[in-house]
């Protein structure tokens, strides 16, 4: 049997859609962490990025947090604070925060960085404030590079967020981890394009935010 | 601005004791090589440089007194590449300080339609965005922005500086016209001698390590250079370029030498002795010089004629276009038209000649000086 009649098999069973091992259940439970895990990840990323790149001040301490975030291995982190707190969810967000704050943070740094310093001169010089300038003239212009940023941290997150299944957690780990466990690769398998498709979601849904979002002037189209 | 001072942290004297009483509804261009302190001359007016001694007044008032973006928002500002706002369309990129001010988006947009129109940009381009326009139009649109609130004052950075020679003559012209017609208190920087004689009222010439070098009108600036680094700084030919403040008005035409095409034989024999007739059309337009020896009376345009060039309007040229008209006229003779391009006389190379020694004589235009000055003429004339 190959993969393709692995995944024919899982998705045709009946009894693969319902209940609280049901697809649809699993599915909303992974879109949760993953949207929690990222909202965190932007609410400290977002803000620190946009600052440091607006003041130019800092770009060291960014570079030196996200290189040494990225050196820890989210699985490593998951056991070690389910050890030292318990099973729940935090053992599960701080790993997953931890992977998707440095591409937030390091885009974002570096989109409002490397922009055209002439019109944040031309802002200053007609009298916006720093605020004003950084929302209205900066923000709008780097949004590209810093959705880029936020969309390879969904896309991480997604993909990570299956190990929440190690600490009994729901999502769509569990088919994969279940199925590893039970020898059943049917399981295994159709939970891994679960992630796959949603990955790809993941994916469609940040083009039509950058459509929706990111000004024509900007695009060039 | 008094006895200004400016030192950077890393102990660069950019503007130093710099003293300047900048006149009200004028252009004042400051002027000097790269790296002479215009920059941060400029950017003290408005702030985005503070003084590290010395006091500028504005009105009489200490800039200091106000809070920075509400003198910010009194002053519009322009710089090199136009700085717009790439995620704007142009009519909101116009709009940007009267919304900043409060002023509603429906009205902020009307005065910002009115601005392009006074800018001379095309009502069509408002739904465009800045990547979409020539350097030229981004120019345009920065000073439009600039205007958009009508602060009194105007501080523009080298705002020509990046556009094709063809585009900034055109910039320049609209900026004078702009000027004439709104009176506004401008401070224009540029390293381009030429663009500061053509646009200033008054020109601040800037030499290294921050100093005023001289502060005169254009005019000044050509006849009496403070030095020698100013007259370096002018070029060679100022004594030409002088010449551009002086009014061809004053030249005697001949018609002496002016034929029709269709002229008869007594009119040739009336003209006998002019070296070159000048042959024209029916209606008075310069077709061409023509030798007087062998033509033939009743068609003169028939015979091979010498290219008259490009001939000036007394009144409206300048001294300099006229002696130009002259220099590279076949002939010698420059062709004198009317505003419609008939052609009202000629004149010599001589006669210009002496009108230049003569207006030299009486001095710069626009001020009291007299022939007692004699070094002032030897320096120009031939
Ligand atoms: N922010 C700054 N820090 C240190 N030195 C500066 C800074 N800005 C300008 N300078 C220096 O001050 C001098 C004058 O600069 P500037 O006013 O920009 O000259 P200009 O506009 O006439 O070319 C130059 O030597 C320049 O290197
Ligand atoms: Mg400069």
């Amino acid at each position: 049997m190959n993969v393709l009649n692995f995944v024919n098999a899982f998705f045709s069973d009946g009894a693969h859609w319902h209940g609280y091992d049901g697809i649809p259940t699993r599915l909303v439970e992974h879109v949760q962490y993953t949207l929690m895990a990222l909202g965190l990840a932007a609410a400290i990323g977002l803000p620190v990025g946009l600052l440091t790149g607006h003041t130019g001040r800092g770009g060291n301490a960014v570079a030196f947090v996200a290189t040494a975030a990225r050196a820890l291995p989210s699985f490593g982190l998951l056991v070690l604070i389910a050890v030292v707190v318990g099973i729940g969810l935090l053992p599960v967000m701080i790993p997953l925060v931890v992977l998707a704050v440095p591409p937030i943070l390091v885009t974002t740094y570096e989109a409002v960085r490397s922009l055209d310093p002439a019109p944040v001169d031309a802002a200053r010089g007609m009298g916006m404030t720093e605020t004003g300038i950084l929302f209205r003239v900066e923000l709008p212009v780097a949004l590209p590079l810093v959705l880029s940023g936020l969309r390879s941290a969904a896309i991480q997150v997604v993909s990570t967020a299956t190990i929440a299944a190690y600490v009994s957690l729901g999502g769509l780990g569990r088919y994969i981890i279940d199925g590893l466990y039970q020898r059943d690769y049917e399981k295994v398998v159709g939970g891994a394009a679960l992630v796959a498709l949603l990955a790809l979601v993941t994916l469609a849904v940040f083009w039509a935010a950058g459509r929706f979002v990111v000004s024509p002037g900007v695009r060039r189209r | 601005m008094d006895s200004v001072t400016k030192r950077y942290p890393d102990g660069t004297v950019a503007v130093d004791r710099l003293s300047l009483e900048i006149p009200d509804r004028s252009i004042t261009v400051l002027v000097g090589p790269s790296g002479c302190g215009k920059t941060t001359t400029l950017r003290m007016i408005n702030r985005m440089v503070e003084p590290s001694e010395g006091t500028i007044l504005l009105d009489g008032e200490d800039l200091q007194r106000q809070p920075v973006t509400t003198l910010r928002r009194s002053m519009g500002y322009v710089i090199q590449n136009a700085g717009l706002f790439q995620h704007r369309t142009i009519l909101d990129n116009i709009a940007t300080v009267p919304r900043m001010l409060g002023r509603g988006k429906q009205k902020s947009r009307e005065r910002a339609a009115e601005l392009m129109e006074r800018v001379g940009l095309d009502a069509s381009l408002a739904k465009r965005y800045p990547y979409q326009l020539s350097g030229g139009q981004q120019q345009r649109v920065g000073v439009a922005r600039a205007l958009a609130a009508d602060p009194p004052v105007l501080l523009m950075d080298e705002p020509f500086s990046a556009v094709d020679p063809v585009v900034r003559k055109g910039l320049q012209d609209e900026l004078l016209r702009i000027q004439d017609e709104l009176g506004k208190t401008i401070v224009f920087v540029t390293h381009d001698i030429d663009e500061a004689i053509k646009l200033g009222t008054m020109v601040a010439v800037m030499r290294t390590g921050g100093r005023l070098a001289q502060f005169a009108p254009p005019a000044e600036l050509l006849s009496d250079p403070a030095d020698a680094f100013v007259e370096d700084f002018l070029g060679a030919d100022r004594g030409i370029r002088r010449l551009s403040f002086f009014s061809s008005a004053g030249l005697e035409l001949t018609r002496g030498p002016v034929v029709r095409a269709d002229a008869g034989a007594e009119r040739l024999a009336a003209a006998d002795g002019a070296p070159h007739l000048l042959v024209t059309d029916a209606d008075g337009r310069p077709l061409g010089w023509a030798e007087p020896r062998g033509l033939s009376a009743g068609d003169l345009a028939a015979g091979p004629l010498l290219s008259c060039g490009r001939p000036f309007v007394p009144g409206t040229d300048s001294l300099r276009a006229a002696l130009d008209c002259a220099v590279l006229s076949p002939t010698g003779w420059a062709v004198a038209v009317d505003a419609d391009g008939r052609v009202i006389g000629v004149v010599s190379q001589q006669t210009i000649g002496e009108a230049i020694r003569s207006a030299h004589g009486a001095g710069s235009p626009g001020d009291e000086r007299t022939a007692e000055e004699p070094a002032d003429v030897t320096k120009v004339a031939p």
